[in-house]
């Protein structure tokens, strides 16, 4: 008989696929962000565009696994030229939240947007990131001139009655604590937003933010650690997947590492991962998930 | 392999969903169904946002209702500081914890002796479909099953999982049902307790039945004295936002994990 294998970290299991995300535009955006942690530029082409197609053939699986809901990532999504016609078909099968820079969010856009959330019996949620109560603070970050630009593309959801969700990070100063939220949501609702929702992410010191502060120390890891499986359920790698142009990985925040690119299908992908990441410590440490 | 053991099989019953402390709205949903339905079956979430929580929780005791935990029972029941809403919205947050500290302190033990032995789940026959009534979902006590976020392939899924024909569940606080196929789907049976967000102050019970040999829900509205309610409740000094909501029937606080159909649709 031998012994039982032992693992040098804990083992999150897939216990149910209810968050299915795709990475429709790839790599490419259209800024250039300091903190990004995939570090998504114009000309960063690691990841290409996912055709309608493609991510049709996902969205297929999904639906046979009975997915909860659908999340559409990049870079910036709206660079994709098939971006329409594919939230239609998500919309068709379960709720959508597209995260964008909001950059390319005009009166026509967000008319889209409400005529193809009018159409479906599940909601669209548009998600913008932001990074500041101002330009000072988040341009620095997104890049110059892109505070106003930003705040331009909010209005016009807001305008054409969407009540978009807003992400930042803390590197925001203060959001993190309660007071810090409050406010950010009082500066979003005087900046006209009716319903303002906030999404705050803690950074992720991989891809352009390892160059912004530092990168995970060695300490920073969960190996030899036991996860309980309360622990286990909060890892968003236990309910989701992240479909990319290049094949199903684990989750959003590994794309850049090739040990977390688990099949070119779902269906291949529903298994266990090794959290041997860096990044699986943040994930444990800060209940980190992805979804709104 | 679940416990697939059934509490009885029925031709009409009436569901509950949170009723939160509205022992006035409950008075009179049990007056409106009674002798209409065979049974009536409690969904969890007694306590919350209303005036003298013992008042709910003597009169589904006397009249025999038979109910399951929800996440305000399974929080009292274990003597947890927070009822586990899981907000992360720091006015929600901050209601959510008045409303919690405020029905903690006037329940008595007696009562949350009795929570403790509430199932999670209970599983019916209504007509010829199976039932499982749950709280948020029939795999988490708090999970939230909302109309425009709970989509067709997921909920064949969980049928599918917990080998029922209808999940039946409340936590959101907004009635709703979605069919697959006749008599296999899900129903919400929305909150007894609180206005629907609709601008009006009527609550609504749920009635599940066969109607020409197949299982459908229908949503009953419940008018009741909300002016005494409110009064009550401003005189326990309960916060003004959810005296208001039971009169205007707006809701005005735990709006953050509703979904952008559903928040749309609503004032705040
Ligand atoms: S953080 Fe978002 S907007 Fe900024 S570069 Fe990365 S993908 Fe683009
Ligand atoms: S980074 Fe987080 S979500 Fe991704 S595999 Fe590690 S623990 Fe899971
Ligand atoms: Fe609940």
């Amino acid at each position: 008989m031998s012994a039982p294998a032992v693992r040098a970290y804990p083992v999150a299991p897939l216990t149910a696929l209810d968050t299915v995300w795709f990475q429709v535009a790839g790599t490419l955006c259209n800024i250039r962000c300091a903190h990004c942690f995939i570090s998504c530029a114009p000309d960063n082409r690691s990841f290409p565009m996912m055709t309608r197609a493609e991510v049709g053939a996902r969205l297929r699986e999904a639906e046979e696994f009975g997915a909860r809901e659908y999340y559409f990532t990049g870079g910036e999504p709206f660079m994709n030229k098939e971006i329409f016609e594919i939230l239609g078909d998500a919309l068709a099968l379960g709720p959508v939240s597209v995260l964008t820079n909001a950059l390319l969010i005009k009166p026509k856009t967000a008319a889209r947007l409400k005529s193809l959330a009018g159409a479906s019996p599940y909601s669209l949620d548009l998600r913008v990131s932001l990074d500041g109560y101002d330009a000072a603070t988040n341009d620095p970050i997104r890049g110059e001139g892109t505070f106003d630009r930003i705040m331009a593309g909010l209005g016009e959801l807001a305008a054409a009655g969407h009540d978009p969700v807003v992400t930042t990070t803390e590197a925001c100063e203060g959001v993190a604590a309660s007071e810090g939220r409050a406010r950010f949501l009082e500066f979003l609702r005087a900046a006209g937003l009716k319903r303002p929702r906030l999404k705050v992410l803690p950074l992720l010191r991989l891809g352009a933010e390892t160059a912004r502060t530092h990168a995970y120390e060695s300490w920073e890891t969960l190996r030899g650690r036991e996860l309980s499986e309360t622990e286990g359920a909060g890892l968003q790698c236990t309910t989701s997947r992240m479909v990319t142009a290049k094949g199903v990985y684990v989750c959003p925040l590994l794309i850049d590492f090739p040990g977390a690119r688990l099949a070119a299908t779902l269906r291949e992908s529903l298994r266990p991962f090794e959290l041997a990441y860096p990044a699986c410590f943040t994930c444990h440490a800060t209940g980190l998930s992805c979804r709104t | 392999m679940p416990d697939l053991s059934e509490a009885g099989t029925y031709r009409r019953v009436a569901l509950l969903g949170g009723v939160y402390s509205n022992y006035l709205a409950l008075e009179a949903a049990l007056k409106l169904v009674e002798n209409k339905v065979d049974a009536v079956f409690a969904l969890g979430d007694f306590g919350a946002f209303g005036p003298h929580p013992d008042r709910t929780l003597e009169l589904l005791r006397e009249k025999g209702v038979p109910a399951i935990q929800g996440n305000y029972e399974e929080s009292l029941a274990t003597d947890t500081d927070d009822c586990h809403c899981g907000y992360t919205d720091p006015r929600d947050n901050h209601f959510a914890r008045i409303s919690y500290d405020y029905t903690k302190e006037r329940t008595s033990s007696e009562h949350k002796r009795w929570m403790g032995t509430l199932p999670k789940t209970l599983r019916l026959r209504v007509g010829k479909s199976r039932v499982l009534l749950c709280h948020g979902s029939p795999r988490r006590i708090n999970e939230f099953l909302w109309e425009s976020a709970t989509p067709v392939p997921f909920v064949r899924r969980l049928l599918a999982e917990h080998e029922t024909d209808v999940v039946a569940c409340t936590h959101t606080g907004l009635h709703w049902k979605r069919w697959l196929a006749p008599g296999r789907g899900i129903v919400n049976a929305g909150a007894l307790g609180r206005p629907a967000n609709d601008g009006t102050p009527r609550v609504w019970a749920t009635i599940l039945e066969e109607a020409d040999s197949v299982l459908d829900a229908r949503f009953v509205p419940v008018d009741y004295d909300h002016e005494r309610l409110a009064r009550e409740m401003a005189e326990e000094r309960l916060p003004s936002e959810f005296v208001e909501t039971a009169r205007t029937g707006w809701w005005t606080t735990c709006l953050e994990a509703m979904p952008a159909k559903e928040r749309a649709a609503g004032r705040f």
